[in-house]
Protein backbone atom coordinates (compact mmCIF):
# COMPACT_ATOMS: atom_id res chain seq x y z
CA UNK A 1 0.00 0.00 0.00
CA UNK A 2 1.49 3.61 -1.09
CA UNK A 3 2.91 5.20 2.00
CA UNK A 4 1.20 8.60 0.63
CA UNK A 5 -2.23 6.71 1.38
CA UNK A 6 -1.10 6.68 5.57
CA UNK A 7 -1.27 9.36 7.75
CA UNK A 8 -0.21 9.33 11.73
CA UNK A 9 -1.30 6.59 13.69
CA UNK A 10 -3.19 8.69 15.81
CA UNK A 11 -5.39 10.71 13.74
CA UNK A 12 -6.46 7.12 11.96
CA UNK A 13 -10.29 6.90 11.66
CA UNK A 14 -11.94 3.24 12.88
CA UNK A 15 -14.62 1.88 11.25
CA UNK A 16 -17.68 1.07 13.44
CA UNK A 17 -16.37 -2.83 13.10
CA UNK A 18 -13.15 -2.06 14.40
CA UNK A 19 -13.53 -3.80 18.09
CA UNK A 20 -14.67 -6.79 16.48
CA UNK A 21 -11.17 -6.95 13.95
CA UNK A 22 -9.07 -6.34 17.04
CA UNK A 23 -11.40 -9.44 18.79
CA UNK A 24 -10.71 -11.42 16.01
CA UNK A 25 -7.04 -10.98 15.67
CA UNK A 26 -6.68 -8.89 12.92
CA UNK A 27 -3.47 -7.64 12.05
CA UNK A 28 -4.60 -3.81 11.73
CA UNK A 29 -2.81 -1.37 9.25
CA UNK A 30 -3.09 2.20 7.99
CA UNK A 31 -5.13 2.52 4.54
CA UNK A 32 -6.49 5.53 3.15
CA UNK A 33 -6.72 7.48 6.52
CA UNK A 34 -8.01 4.22 8.00
CA UNK A 35 -6.78 1.81 10.36
CA UNK A 36 -8.02 -0.95 8.57
CA UNK A 37 -7.50 -5.15 9.16
CA UNK A 38 -5.09 -6.61 6.37
CA UNK A 39 -5.32 -10.05 7.14
CA UNK A 40 -7.09 -12.27 10.21
CA UNK A 41 -5.33 -15.76 9.98
CA UNK A 42 -3.46 -14.98 6.86
CA UNK A 43 -3.98 -13.61 3.08
CA UNK A 44 -3.58 -16.53 1.35
CA UNK A 45 -6.20 -18.72 3.37
CA UNK A 46 -8.45 -15.89 3.39
CA UNK A 47 -8.20 -15.65 -0.70
CA UNK A 48 -8.71 -19.09 -1.25
CA UNK A 49 -11.60 -18.94 0.92
CA UNK A 50 -12.79 -16.27 -1.21
CA UNK A 51 -12.37 -18.59 -4.40
CA UNK A 52 -14.02 -21.72 -3.01
CA UNK A 53 -16.56 -21.00 -0.20
CA UNK A 54 -16.96 -16.95 1.12
CA UNK A 55 -14.85 -14.31 2.76
CA UNK A 56 -16.35 -11.44 4.69
CA UNK A 57 -15.07 -7.79 4.54
CA UNK A 58 -15.06 -4.77 5.74
CA UNK A 59 -15.59 -2.14 3.53
CA UNK A 60 -16.73 0.84 5.42
CA UNK A 61 -13.62 3.12 4.52
CA UNK A 62 -15.11 3.20 1.40
CA UNK A 63 -17.51 6.54 1.12
CA UNK A 64 -20.86 6.80 -0.29
CA UNK A 65 -22.71 10.55 -1.54
CA UNK A 66 -25.92 11.28 -2.35
CA UNK A 67 -26.89 13.48 -5.60
CA UNK A 68 -30.69 14.17 -5.44
CA UNK A 69 -32.81 16.83 -7.09
CA UNK A 70 -35.05 17.06 -10.44
CA UNK A 71 -31.09 17.97 -11.96
CA UNK A 72 -29.06 14.80 -10.53
CA UNK A 73 -28.85 12.89 -14.12
CA UNK A 74 -28.19 15.95 -15.95
CA UNK A 75 -25.08 16.65 -13.08
CA UNK A 76 -24.38 13.22 -13.11
CA UNK A 77 -24.25 13.00 -16.88
CA UNK A 78 -21.89 16.03 -16.94
CA UNK A 79 -19.35 14.73 -14.21
CA UNK A 80 -18.54 10.81 -14.92
CA UNK A 81 -17.91 8.86 -17.71
CA UNK A 82 -20.55 6.12 -18.20
CA UNK A 83 -24.04 6.72 -19.72
CA UNK A 84 -26.16 7.17 -16.19
CA UNK A 85 -29.40 7.52 -18.45
CA UNK A 86 -29.30 3.88 -19.15
CA UNK A 87 -30.17 2.88 -15.54
CA UNK A 88 -33.04 1.59 -14.40
CA UNK A 89 -34.08 2.44 -10.79
CA UNK A 90 -32.31 -0.60 -8.66
CA UNK A 91 -29.64 -0.65 -11.09
CA UNK A 92 -25.47 0.22 -10.18
CA UNK A 93 -22.68 0.90 -12.83
CA UNK A 94 -19.04 1.05 -12.55
CA UNK A 95 -18.07 4.71 -13.83
CA UNK A 96 -15.57 7.59 -13.15
CA UNK A 97 -14.93 11.21 -12.53
CA UNK A 98 -12.64 12.14 -15.47
CA UNK A 99 -10.51 15.71 -15.42
CA UNK A 100 -10.53 17.52 -19.28
CA UNK A 101 -7.19 15.07 -19.44
CA UNK A 102 -9.18 12.24 -19.98
CA UNK A 103 -7.78 10.97 -16.60
CA UNK A 104 -9.75 10.00 -13.28
CA UNK A 105 -10.41 12.08 -10.42
CA UNK A 106 -11.88 8.47 -9.01
CA UNK A 107 -13.18 5.62 -9.82
CA UNK A 108 -16.89 5.40 -8.82
CA UNK A 109 -20.41 3.14 -8.00
CA UNK A 110 -23.02 5.30 -9.57
CA UNK A 111 -26.38 3.81 -8.71
CA UNK A 112 -30.08 5.25 -9.32
CA UNK A 113 -32.21 5.01 -6.53
CA UNK A 114 -35.08 7.04 -8.18
CA UNK A 115 -35.30 9.09 -11.59
CA UNK A 116 -34.53 11.73 -9.32
CA UNK A 117 -31.89 10.42 -6.55
CA UNK A 118 -28.59 8.94 -7.07
CA UNK A 119 -25.70 7.06 -4.76
CA UNK A 120 -22.00 7.41 -5.68
CA UNK A 121 -19.59 4.56 -3.74
CA UNK A 122 -16.15 6.25 -3.79
CA UNK A 123 -12.82 5.32 -2.69
CA UNK A 124 -12.21 5.82 0.96
CA UNK A 125 -8.83 8.21 0.38
CA UNK A 126 -10.31 9.95 -2.31
CA UNK A 127 -13.51 10.98 -0.36
CA UNK A 128 -12.90 14.80 0.28
CA UNK A 129 -11.18 14.75 -2.58
CA UNK A 130 -14.11 13.83 -4.88
CA UNK A 131 -16.48 15.73 -3.06
CA UNK A 132 -14.56 19.47 -3.67
CA UNK A 133 -14.26 17.77 -7.31
CA UNK A 134 -17.63 17.59 -7.67
CA UNK A 135 -18.85 20.90 -5.62
CA UNK A 136 -16.58 22.35 -8.29
CA UNK A 137 -18.55 21.38 -11.22
CA UNK A 138 -21.49 23.26 -9.89
CA UNK A 139 -24.62 20.77 -9.23
CA UNK A 140 -27.58 22.81 -10.90
CA UNK A 141 -30.96 21.85 -9.55
CA UNK A 142 -29.49 18.79 -6.93
CA UNK A 143 -27.90 18.35 -3.71
CA UNK A 144 -25.05 16.84 -3.26
CA UNK A 145 -24.70 15.19 0.12
CA UNK A 146 -21.62 13.27 1.72
CA UNK A 147 -23.14 10.41 4.01
CA UNK A 148 -20.09 8.29 4.69
CA UNK A 149 -20.24 8.36 8.35
CA UNK A 150 -24.12 7.32 8.90
CA UNK A 151 -23.15 3.76 6.73
CA UNK A 152 -20.66 0.50 7.46
CA UNK A 153 -20.43 -1.45 3.82
CA UNK A 154 -20.02 -5.03 4.60
CA UNK A 155 -19.00 -7.29 1.75
CA UNK A 156 -19.84 -10.95 1.71
CA UNK A 157 -17.65 -12.48 -1.20
CA UNK A 158 -17.62 -16.10 -3.31
CA UNK A 159 -19.35 -19.03 -4.62
CA UNK A 160 -21.41 -19.54 -0.85
CA UNK A 161 -22.34 -15.89 -0.63
CA UNK A 162 -25.69 -16.25 -1.88
CA UNK A 163 -26.96 -19.17 -0.02
CA UNK A 164 -25.22 -17.82 3.61
CA UNK A 165 -26.73 -13.63 3.17
CA UNK A 166 -30.18 -15.65 2.01
CA UNK A 167 -30.68 -17.32 5.93
CA UNK A 168 -30.64 -13.75 7.18
CA UNK A 169 -32.87 -11.70 4.64
CA UNK A 170 -36.82 -12.42 2.91
CA UNK A 171 -35.19 -10.63 -0.35
CA UNK A 172 -34.84 -13.44 -3.49
CA UNK A 173 -31.41 -12.99 -3.50
CA UNK A 174 -31.49 -15.79 -6.32
CA UNK A 175 -33.92 -12.60 -8.67
CA UNK A 176 -30.89 -10.14 -7.51
CA UNK A 177 -28.79 -9.55 -11.09
CA UNK A 178 -25.13 -8.47 -11.44
CA UNK A 179 -25.09 -4.71 -10.84
CA UNK A 180 -28.52 -4.80 -9.18
CA UNK A 181 -29.43 -3.31 -6.04
CA UNK A 182 -32.36 -3.63 -3.72
CA UNK A 183 -33.78 -2.18 -0.21
CA UNK A 184 -34.50 -4.88 2.04
CA UNK A 185 -34.89 -6.12 5.57
CA UNK A 186 -31.75 -7.54 6.83
CA UNK A 187 -32.13 -9.53 10.32
CA UNK A 188 -35.37 -7.73 10.83
CA UNK A 189 -33.81 -3.60 9.87
CA UNK A 190 -33.58 -2.18 6.54
CA UNK A 191 -30.29 -2.99 4.44
CA UNK A 192 -29.46 -1.85 0.71
CA UNK A 193 -27.85 -5.21 -0.81
CA UNK A 194 -26.31 -5.21 -4.04
CA UNK A 195 -24.91 -8.08 -6.31
CA UNK A 196 -21.05 -5.89 -6.88
CA UNK A 197 -17.70 -6.62 -5.63
CA UNK A 198 -14.21 -6.38 -5.90
CA UNK A 199 -12.37 -9.76 -6.24
CA UNK A 200 -14.21 -11.76 -9.32
CA UNK A 201 -16.44 -13.97 -7.28
CA UNK A 202 -20.33 -13.82 -7.03
CA UNK A 203 -21.14 -11.87 -4.29
CA UNK A 204 -22.81 -9.05 -2.41
CA UNK A 205 -22.11 -5.13 -0.81
CA UNK A 206 -24.41 -4.52 2.54
CA UNK A 207 -24.95 -1.03 3.26
CA UNK A 208 -26.69 -0.71 6.69
CA UNK A 209 -26.54 2.27 8.91
CA UNK A 210 -23.59 1.71 10.92
CA UNK A 211 -25.44 0.93 14.54
CA UNK A 212 -26.08 -2.30 12.94
CA UNK A 213 -22.78 -2.97 11.06
CA UNK A 214 -21.37 -5.40 14.58
CA UNK A 215 -24.53 -7.24 15.10
CA UNK A 216 -25.00 -8.24 11.34
CA UNK A 217 -21.50 -8.78 10.97
CA UNK A 218 -21.26 -11.44 14.29
CA UNK A 219 -24.76 -12.76 12.27
CA UNK A 220 -22.84 -13.29 9.24
CA UNK A 221 -20.17 -14.87 10.12
CA UNK A 222 -21.86 -17.42 12.86
CA UNK A 223 -24.29 -18.66 10.12
CA UNK A 224 -21.73 -18.38 7.53
CA UNK A 225 -19.04 -20.52 9.25
CA UNK A 226 -20.06 -24.13 8.87
CA UNK A 227 -20.41 -22.86 4.99
CA UNK A 228 -16.37 -21.90 5.17
CA UNK A 229 -17.21 -18.24 5.57
CA UNK A 230 -14.12 -16.78 7.27
CA UNK A 231 -13.42 -12.59 7.67
CA UNK A 232 -10.99 -11.68 5.35
CA UNK A 233 -8.67 -8.41 5.23
CA UNK A 234 -7.14 -5.50 2.68
CA UNK A 235 -4.73 -7.73 2.01
CA UNK A 236 -6.76 -10.98 0.63
CA UNK A 237 -9.47 -8.24 -1.24
CA UNK A 238 -5.85 -6.71 -3.20
CA UNK A 239 -4.68 -9.96 -4.34
CA UNK A 240 -8.24 -11.13 -5.26
CA UNK A 241 -8.73 -8.04 -7.08
CA UNK A 242 -5.33 -8.35 -9.23
CA UNK A 243 -6.53 -11.75 -10.57
CA UNK A 244 -9.68 -10.38 -11.79
CA UNK A 245 -7.59 -7.75 -13.20
CA UNK A 246 -9.73 -4.35 -11.47
CA UNK A 247 -7.70 -1.52 -11.22
CA UNK A 248 -7.17 0.02 -7.60
CA UNK A 249 -7.39 3.78 -7.66
CA UNK A 250 -3.87 4.84 -6.81
CA UNK A 251 -1.69 2.27 -8.26
CA UNK A 252 -3.05 1.05 -11.80
CA UNK A 253 -4.40 4.62 -12.41
CA UNK A 254 -4.64 8.02 -10.68
CA UNK A 255 -4.74 11.91 -12.41
CA UNK A 256 -1.68 10.84 -14.76
CA UNK A 257 -3.35 8.14 -16.31
CA UNK A 258 -6.52 8.17 -18.54
CA UNK A 259 -9.22 6.14 -18.71
CA UNK A 260 -8.45 4.38 -21.74
CA UNK A 261 -4.97 3.63 -21.12
CA UNK A 262 -5.92 2.26 -18.31
CA UNK A 263 -8.61 -0.31 -20.17
CA UNK A 264 -11.41 1.40 -18.88
CA UNK A 265 -12.74 2.23 -22.52
CA UNK A 266 -15.83 0.28 -21.70
CA UNK A 267 -17.06 2.90 -18.67
CA UNK A 268 -16.34 5.64 -21.26
CA UNK A 269 -19.82 6.11 -23.27
CA UNK A 270 -19.76 8.59 -26.77
CA UNK A 271 -23.26 7.53 -26.91
CA UNK A 272 -25.15 10.89 -28.29
CA UNK A 273 -27.43 10.35 -25.29
CA UNK A 274 -24.58 10.97 -23.28
CA UNK A 275 -24.11 14.02 -23.63
CA UNK A 276 -20.88 16.58 -22.79
CA UNK A 277 -19.20 15.66 -20.17
CA UNK A 278 -15.72 16.32 -18.61
CA UNK A 279 -12.64 15.12 -20.53
CA UNK A 280 -15.27 13.86 -23.08
CA UNK A 281 -12.97 15.40 -26.06
CA UNK A 282 -9.69 13.71 -25.11
CA UNK A 283 -11.23 10.34 -24.20
CA UNK A 284 -13.66 9.83 -27.42
CA UNK A 285 -10.25 10.84 -29.32
CA UNK A 286 -8.11 8.16 -27.81
CA UNK A 287 -11.18 5.82 -27.93
CA UNK A 288 -11.49 6.26 -31.82
CA UNK A 289 -7.46 6.64 -32.29
CA UNK A 290 -5.85 4.69 -29.39
CA UNK A 291 -4.12 5.72 -26.47
CA UNK A 292 -0.16 6.31 -26.55
CA UNK A 293 -0.18 3.47 -23.75
CA UNK A 294 -1.88 0.93 -22.32
CA UNK A 295 -2.46 -0.95 -18.91
CA UNK A 296 -1.17 -4.77 -19.53
CA UNK A 297 -1.47 -8.09 -17.38
CA UNK A 298 2.05 -9.91 -17.08
CA UNK A 299 3.28 -12.92 -15.71
CA UNK A 300 7.20 -12.93 -14.34
CA UNK A 301 8.83 -15.55 -16.10
CA UNK A 302 11.81 -15.54 -14.27
CA UNK A 303 12.36 -15.38 -10.17
CA UNK A 304 11.01 -13.40 -8.16
CA UNK A 305 7.70 -11.01 -7.02
CA UNK A 306 6.87 -7.92 -9.43
CA UNK A 307 5.81 -4.85 -6.46
CA UNK A 308 4.46 -1.43 -7.29
CA UNK A 309 6.82 1.36 -8.53
CA UNK A 310 9.54 -1.41 -9.63
CA UNK A 311 11.03 -0.13 -12.94
CA UNK A 312 9.73 -1.88 -16.12
CA UNK A 313 11.61 -1.85 -19.58
CA UNK A 314 11.76 -2.74 -22.47
CA UNK A 315 14.91 -3.34 -24.70
CA UNK A 316 16.84 -2.07 -22.38
CA UNK A 317 14.63 1.15 -22.20
CA UNK A 318 12.86 1.90 -18.99
CA UNK A 319 9.69 2.50 -20.16
CA UNK A 320 7.36 2.95 -16.64
CA UNK A 321 6.73 1.03 -13.21
CA UNK A 322 4.78 -1.63 -12.28
CA UNK A 323 1.30 -0.45 -11.03
CA UNK A 324 0.18 -3.38 -9.01
CA UNK A 325 2.45 -6.74 -8.16
CA UNK A 326 2.18 -9.64 -6.04
CA UNK A 327 2.43 -13.23 -5.72
CA UNK A 328 -1.45 -14.42 -7.09
CA UNK A 329 -2.47 -16.93 -4.11
CA UNK A 330 -4.73 -19.05 -6.58
CA UNK A 331 -3.14 -18.75 -9.75
CA UNK A 332 0.14 -19.50 -8.13
CA UNK A 333 2.04 -17.72 -10.16
CA UNK A 334 3.42 -13.85 -9.57
CA UNK A 335 1.71 -11.34 -11.47
CA UNK A 336 1.35 -7.26 -12.47
CA UNK A 337 0.03 -4.57 -14.17
CA UNK A 338 1.90 -1.55 -15.81
CA UNK A 339 1.89 0.20 -18.50
CA UNK A 340 3.51 -0.05 -22.16
CA UNK A 341 3.86 1.66 -24.86
CA UNK A 342 0.65 0.60 -27.33
CA UNK A 343 2.51 -0.65 -29.93
CA UNK A 344 4.49 -2.87 -27.63
CA UNK A 345 1.45 -3.84 -25.34
CA UNK A 346 -0.07 -7.07 -27.48
CA UNK A 347 0.20 -10.53 -25.69
CA UNK A 348 3.02 -12.23 -26.01
CA UNK A 349 5.61 -9.42 -25.60
CA UNK A 350 8.28 -9.56 -23.15
CA UNK A 351 9.86 -7.24 -21.28
CA UNK A 352 11.87 -6.49 -18.13
CA UNK A 353 10.99 -5.63 -14.28
CA UNK A 354 13.88 -4.75 -12.34
CA UNK A 355 13.65 -6.32 -8.70
CA UNK A 356 16.37 -5.24 -6.47
CA UNK A 357 18.78 -4.13 -9.42
CA UNK A 358 18.37 -7.88 -11.13
CA UNK A 359 16.52 -7.53 -14.70
CA UNK A 360 13.95 -10.38 -14.43
CA UNK A 361 11.94 -11.58 -17.55
CA UNK A 362 8.28 -11.51 -17.86
CA UNK A 363 5.83 -11.64 -20.29
CA UNK A 364 2.06 -9.81 -21.59
CA UNK A 365 -0.65 -12.34 -20.81
CA UNK A 366 -4.18 -12.06 -21.47
CA UNK A 367 -6.38 -10.81 -18.70
CA UNK A 368 -8.23 -11.39 -16.55
CA UNK A 369 -5.55 -13.35 -14.94
CA UNK A 370 -8.55 -15.60 -13.45
CA UNK A 371 -11.99 -16.05 -14.35
CA UNK A 372 -14.55 -18.12 -12.09
CA UNK A 373 -16.52 -20.63 -14.02
CA UNK A 374 -20.35 -19.60 -14.30
CA UNK B 1 8.52 -19.43 20.89
CA UNK B 2 11.83 -18.44 22.21
CA UNK B 3 13.81 -22.15 22.65
CA UNK B 4 16.96 -22.21 24.98
CA UNK B 5 19.79 -23.17 22.24
CA UNK B 6 19.59 -20.55 19.96
CA UNK B 7 20.77 -16.64 20.37
CA UNK B 8 19.26 -14.32 18.54
CA UNK B 9 19.24 -10.24 16.88
CA UNK B 10 17.80 -7.08 16.92
CA UNK B 11 16.25 -7.80 13.43
CA UNK B 12 14.77 -11.28 14.74
CA UNK B 13 17.28 -13.76 12.99
CA UNK B 14 18.04 -16.79 14.99
CA UNK B 15 21.78 -18.75 15.07
CA UNK B 16 22.42 -22.09 15.96
CA UNK B 17 26.26 -22.97 16.44
CA UNK B 18 27.19 -26.78 16.77
CA UNK B 19 31.03 -26.83 16.72
CA UNK B 20 32.58 -23.62 14.37
CA UNK B 21 28.95 -23.83 12.23
CA UNK B 22 26.11 -21.64 12.76
CA UNK B 23 22.87 -22.21 11.62
CA UNK B 24 20.50 -18.95 10.52
CA UNK B 25 16.47 -18.42 9.65
CA UNK B 26 14.02 -15.80 11.41
CA UNK B 27 12.17 -16.00 14.29
CA UNK B 28 8.76 -17.21 15.08
CA UNK B 29 7.96 -13.36 15.88
CA UNK B 30 9.71 -12.11 12.52
CA UNK B 31 7.64 -15.08 10.42
CA UNK B 32 4.29 -13.46 12.58
CA UNK B 33 4.64 -10.19 11.78
CA UNK B 34 5.45 -11.23 7.60
CA UNK B 35 2.71 -13.24 7.15
CA UNK B 36 2.40 -16.08 4.24
CA UNK B 37 5.96 -16.74 3.33
CA UNK B 38 5.90 -16.88 -0.53
CA UNK B 39 9.70 -16.23 -1.67
CA UNK B 40 13.08 -16.42 -0.70
CA UNK B 41 16.27 -15.60 -2.09
CA UNK B 42 19.71 -17.06 -0.04
CA UNK B 43 22.96 -16.46 -0.61
CA UNK B 44 25.44 -18.84 -2.85
CA UNK B 45 27.75 -21.37 -1.80
CA UNK B 46 30.69 -20.29 -0.41
CA UNK B 47 30.06 -16.92 -0.18
CA UNK B 48 31.73 -14.46 3.00
CA UNK B 49 29.35 -12.60 4.47
CA UNK B 50 30.14 -9.95 7.58
CA UNK B 51 27.89 -9.65 10.70
CA UNK B 52 24.68 -7.13 9.47
CA UNK B 53 25.34 -8.20 5.29
CA UNK B 54 22.57 -8.71 3.48
CA UNK B 55 22.36 -12.64 2.63
CA UNK B 56 19.33 -12.48 1.01
CA UNK B 57 15.40 -11.63 0.96
CA UNK B 58 12.15 -13.10 2.23
CA UNK B 59 9.02 -11.88 0.78
CA UNK B 60 5.68 -12.56 2.20
CA UNK B 61 2.24 -12.03 -0.27
CA UNK B 62 2.34 -8.25 1.30
CA UNK B 63 5.56 -7.32 2.85
CA UNK B 64 9.63 -7.72 1.45
CA UNK B 65 12.31 -7.84 3.90
CA UNK B 66 15.90 -8.39 3.67
CA UNK B 67 18.01 -11.01 5.51
CA UNK B 68 20.92 -9.49 7.62
CA UNK B 69 23.13 -12.03 8.16
CA UNK B 70 23.60 -12.13 12.64
CA UNK B 71 27.34 -13.41 12.26
CA UNK B 72 30.80 -13.60 9.67
CA UNK B 73 32.00 -16.22 7.69
CA UNK B 74 31.37 -18.13 4.87
CA UNK B 75 28.29 -19.87 3.90
CA UNK B 76 28.57 -23.45 3.73
CA UNK B 77 25.18 -25.02 3.08
CA UNK B 78 22.02 -23.45 1.95
CA UNK B 79 18.49 -24.68 2.28
CA UNK B 80 17.51 -25.07 -1.25
CA UNK B 81 14.23 -27.50 -0.45
CA UNK B 82 13.62 -24.03 1.77
CA UNK B 83 13.28 -22.10 -1.64
CA UNK B 84 10.71 -24.40 -3.19
CA UNK B 85 8.52 -24.51 -0.15
CA UNK B 86 8.68 -21.25 1.60
CA UNK B 87 5.48 -22.16 3.98
CA UNK B 88 7.91 -23.36 5.91
CA UNK B 89 9.47 -20.70 7.15
CA UNK B 90 5.88 -20.02 8.75
CA UNK B 91 4.99 -23.24 9.72
CA UNK B 92 8.16 -24.18 11.30
CA UNK B 93 10.78 -21.03 11.57
CA UNK B 94 13.35 -23.20 13.81
CA UNK B 95 13.23 -26.04 12.00
CA UNK B 96 12.78 -26.92 8.50
CA UNK B 97 12.52 -22.94 8.09
CA UNK B 98 16.64 -22.98 8.65
CA UNK B 99 18.01 -20.75 5.59
CA UNK B 100 21.84 -21.19 5.95
CA UNK B 101 24.79 -22.64 7.67
CA UNK B 102 27.62 -20.19 8.09
CA UNK B 103 31.26 -21.41 8.87
CA UNK B 104 31.88 -18.52 11.68
CA UNK B 105 35.29 -16.75 11.36
CA UNK B 106 35.05 -15.88 14.99
CA UNK B 107 32.16 -18.43 17.02
CA UNK B 108 33.37 -16.36 20.38
CA UNK B 109 31.43 -13.64 19.24
CA UNK B 110 28.43 -15.39 19.40
CA UNK B 111 28.24 -14.25 22.76
CA UNK B 112 27.35 -10.75 21.74
CA UNK B 113 23.55 -11.89 20.54
CA UNK B 114 20.89 -12.57 22.49
CA UNK B 115 20.26 -15.14 24.39
CA UNK B 116 16.63 -16.22 24.42
CA UNK B 117 15.47 -14.52 27.60
CA UNK B 118 16.74 -11.10 26.57
CA UNK B 119 15.53 -11.82 22.98
CA UNK B 120 11.91 -12.27 24.76
CA UNK B 121 12.42 -8.74 26.40
CA UNK B 122 13.11 -7.35 23.33
CA UNK B 123 10.15 -8.61 21.47
CA UNK B 124 8.07 -7.69 24.02
CA UNK B 125 9.40 -4.25 24.25
CA UNK B 126 8.78 -4.09 20.30
CA UNK B 127 5.32 -5.22 20.32
CA UNK B 128 4.06 -2.73 23.39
Amino acid sequence: MPASMESAAGLLRKTPLHAVHRESGAKMVPFGGWEMPVEYAGVIAEHLAVRSAAGLFDVSHMGEFEVAGPGALSFLQRVTSNNVAKLADGQAQYSALPMPSGAPVDDVIVSRKAADCFGLVVNASNIQKDFRWLQQQGPKHCELHDRSDEFALIAIQGPKAQAILQGLTPLELAGLRYYHFAEAELLGHPATISRTGYTGEDGFEILVTSDRAETLWRRLITVGQPQGLVPAGLGARDTLRLEARMCLYGNDMDETTSLIEAGLGWIVSVDEAKGDFVGRAVLEAQKKNGAPRRLVGFEIVGRGIARHGHPVSLKGAQVGVVTSGSFAPFLQKNIGLCYLPSEHSAVGIEFDVEIRGKLVPARVVPTPFYKRAR
Amino acid sequence: MYPQDLRYTKDHEWVRLVGERGTVGITEYAQKQLGDVVFLELPALGRALATGENFGTVESVKAVSELLSPVSGEVAEVNDALVKAPESVNTDPYGAGWMMVVKLADPALLGSLMDAAAYKAFVDSESK
